[in-house]
């Protein structure tokens, strides 16, 4: 699977596994949008501890779970990104978006 | 003589990771830094989708990728016979988008600021080619 997720109290925790392109973000949209839509967290973190790679569509994924998040009134969290994936990120000003602790 | 691949893929959304996984193979034996590769792979796999995406939105077409390396230097270019840029300049700009929510618009962003030099050229109805250069740093340890 693209994505694990987890649900604890109002956070949910996505697990993101892989490489993130056009064609993987998809999937991992659709499995999210679902686990927020059901639960409707005040906290959304995004886990990208096991992402190898990721170009500009996991910039349009993050953007498009801000906007999904954002009616809740939740917050949006980063966390776990290696080098390469903080550089894509931060390009398209990401962490002013949602807070990144790394 | 320079040493140069051609590879053609069609217009599948699952060979995004062939194209950038191949072209990054071809690098890989300049001995790049990891950041330097990642970059690389990075540029391609957005001028790749953008083919995918953009160019043959409706259809499956072929996209014809020839990376070469000329001492330190890669080139990489990238072509489509698809549906063409009306307004490179405005496309090029970041945010534009025509792919609408989940695209981000940063395609082009990432290309010019992954890699050393960035060429468009486009022809409405005819197609579009990326060119795209980086220079591969030489590491002391190679120095004899
Ligand atoms: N190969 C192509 N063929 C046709 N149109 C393209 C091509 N590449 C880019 N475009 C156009 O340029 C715009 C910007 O591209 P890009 O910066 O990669 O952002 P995105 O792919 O997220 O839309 C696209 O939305 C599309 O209109
Ligand atoms: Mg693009």
């Amino acid at each position: 699977m693209a994505v694990k997720i987890t649900v604890s109290g109002e956070v949910i925790t996505a697990y993101l596994d892989g490489e993130i392109d056009h064609h993987t973000a998809g999937v991992m949209r659709n499995e999210i949008d679902a686990a927020v839509e059901k639960n409707m967290p005040t906290m959304l973190v995004l886990d990208f501890r096991d992402v190898s790679f990721m170009d500009s569509s996991g910039i349009g994924l993050v953007m498009g779970r801000y906007k999904v998040i954002k009616p809740y009134g939740g917050e949006l969290h980063i966390t776990n990104t290696s080098p390469h994936i903080g550089k894509v990120m931060k390009l398209a000003g990401l962490d002013r978006l949602a807070k990144m602790d790394r | 003589m320079k040493d140069e691949i051609k590879i053609v893929i069609p217009s599948r959304s699952q060979n995004e990771s062939f194209a950038r996984v191949a072209v990054g193979a071809f690098v890989a034996r300049l001995d790049p830094t990891l950041e330097e590769l990642n970059d690389i792979k990075t540029a391609v796999s957005e001028a790749v989708t953008n083919c995918i995406v953009h160019a043959y939105r409706d259809t499956i077409g072929k996209i014809y990728i020839t990376v070469s390396a000329e001492g330190e230097t890669v080139k990489i270019r990238i072509r489509d016979y698809g549906c063409g840029i009306e307004d490179i300049d405005k496309a090029k700009q970041p945010l534009f988008t025509t792919g609408g929510e989940e695209r981000a618009g940063l395609g082009f962003a990432v290309m010019e600021s992954f890699t050393d030099k960035l060429r468009v050229r486009s022809t409405v109805g005819k197609g579009t080619t990326v060119t795209m250069q980086k220079k591969i740093s030489v590491k002391d340890d190679t120095k004899k």
